[in-house]
């Protein structure tokens, strides 16, 4: 290496932008999606109903066990498969991720509900509310707090997680970069990124010891 | 009004309700005492079926507690509950703790249920206390208004799981006035407590239970002047020591 050549950097930053774009947009949909699915499956896993129970920890346990990098593979393959039909390499990633933070977000709430003390359960079922009112009026609310921290934690490593996506010859943030220098001004930005993401979590955990 | 018939009850092998049964009229007010573990706690949870029992019938007004728990939801609605911890939503101020059962269970618009909610608090000596959040309250006054958010309910009886077992002696007198209050006009009340001094003045009858068996249910002044069984005798002899 003759010399840090920063021009590179500013050349390539219209192709740079592009990738933090699709890594941003990828992070924010699995986040969204992941969430929405990872809340269904944590309550019907926490339901009295066995066998669709039985089916969420399964599926929960399933994708936990295989690496990302091959449900992006499966899924690149499958879904097309699946649907008889090419959807392209950006909506089997889009599916891939959601499932995939599904599982893991599923945990992440499951934990937060079960954290929720049983006389809670026990003072909303008494006064007459179902099992979801019960969840969605006086469980969740409290869960959230302290699930919050967490869920930013998991948002930061699935933001470095789309970098797995050139598997399937998808350009994010990282591999735009293909030079020593795009290398280091990527490993830069994703620091500041992450790190920014690390100290909401910080923030957010701090402030719940505060407010209670 | 409450008839509770065989009830039976066990955690695996180990058994926490043997076969009890107990019937509350309108407007009567039992007391459920006896020594920890006995399963009077249990007992007063499964009245309105929010702890599953493996056999037993509970009726309630005429209506018999489904064993499907989204069933009972309605029945256990008009049952007020109140919990040795009070189990106040510590996200929610009081006024919002007092009128989220009434708007969601009971469909009450949000005006009609903050006026109940404004009344029940006076009666209490809490009405300043409507915006404030569980935790910047005493555990007295948490147990006041858990009991404010049950009424708002409109119960047609009321539950109490050891109400004053978790408060500071001092705190202890406030509850009772209110549930003394309660018993005195005409509310059906069943009362798990070691407070003997509540059971002497407000109960018609006693329950005295005991390794998960109901062992004597006596009328109150009798219970304390000549209690039929050796076990109700020892009990008594222990908690009136002191």
């Amino acid at each position: 290496m003759s010399g840090f050549d920063i021009s590179v950097i500013l050349h390539a930053l219209p192709f740079l932008a592009k990738g933090l774009g699709l890594s941003l947009a990828l992070t924010a949909v699995a986040m969204i999606g992941g969430l929405a699915l990872g809340l269904v499956i944590a309550v019907i896993r926490l339901s009295r109903f066995r066998f669709p129970a039985m089916l969420a920890a399964l599926y929960v346990n399933g994708f936990r066990a295989v690496p990302l990098i091959l449900v992006i593979f499966w899924f690149y393959f499958l879904v097309p498969l699946l649907l008889g039909r090419p959807v392209g390499a950006l909506y089997s990633v889009l599916i891939a991720f959601v499932m995939f933070e599904g599982a893991y977000y599923s945990e992440i709430i499951r934990a937060g509900l079960k954290s929720v003390r049983p006389g809670q359960w026990q003072a909303a079922q008494a006064s007459g509310m179902t099992y979801l009112q019960t969840i969605r009026l006086v469980v969740l609310p409290q869960a959230l707090r302290k699930m919050a921290p967490l869920m930013v934690t998991q948002g930061v490593v699935l933001f470095q997680d789309t970098s797995l996506v050139y598997v399937v010859s998808l350009h994010a943030f990282m591999t735009s970069a293909d030079i020593v220098e795009l290398y280091v001004f990527a490993a830069f930005v994703y620091f500041a990124i992450c790190t920014t993401g690390s100290v909401l979590a910080q923030r957010l955990s701090s402030g719940r010891r505060h407010a209670y | 009004m409450i008839r509770i018939e065989g009830l039976s009850k066990s955690y695996g092998d180990l058994p926490v309700l043997r076969n009890c049964s107990l019937e509350v009229g309108r407007g009567e007010v039992v007391v459920i005492c006896g020594p920890s573990g006995s399963g009077k706690s249990t007992f007063v949870k499964c009245m309105n079926g929010i702890e599953p029992v493996q056999a037993g019938r509970i009726t309630i007004d005429g209506e018999v507690l489904p064993s499907k728990p989204a069933a009972a939801a309605r029945i256990r609605s008009r049952v007020g509950m109140v919990f040795q911890h009070f189990e106040l939503y510590p996200h929610l101020t009081v006024m919002e703790n007092i009128c989220l059962a009434q708007i969601h269970v009971l469909k009450r618009g949000r005006g009609e249920a903050e006026a109940k909610a404004r009344a029940l608090l006076r009666r209490v000596g809490l009405a300043d206390k409507e915006s404030a959040y569980p935790t910047q309250l005493s555990g007295g006054q948490q147990q006041r208004i858990a009991i404010v958010r049950a009424l708002a309910m409109d119960p047609i009886a009321m539950l109490f799981d050891e109400p004053t077992s978790a408060l500071d002696p001092e705190m202890i007198g406030e509850v009772l006035a209110v549930m003394l209050e309660l018993a005195r006009e005409g509310m059906t009340m069943i009362v798990v407590t070691h407070e003997m001094g509540f059971a002497k003045a407000a109960a018609g009858r006693i329950v005295f239970m005991d390794h998960g068996e109901i062992v004597e249910v006596a009328e109150t002044q009798h219970f304390f002047a000549q209690p039929s069984s050796e076990r109700a005798r020892l009990f008594l002899s222990r908690i009136l020591a002191h």
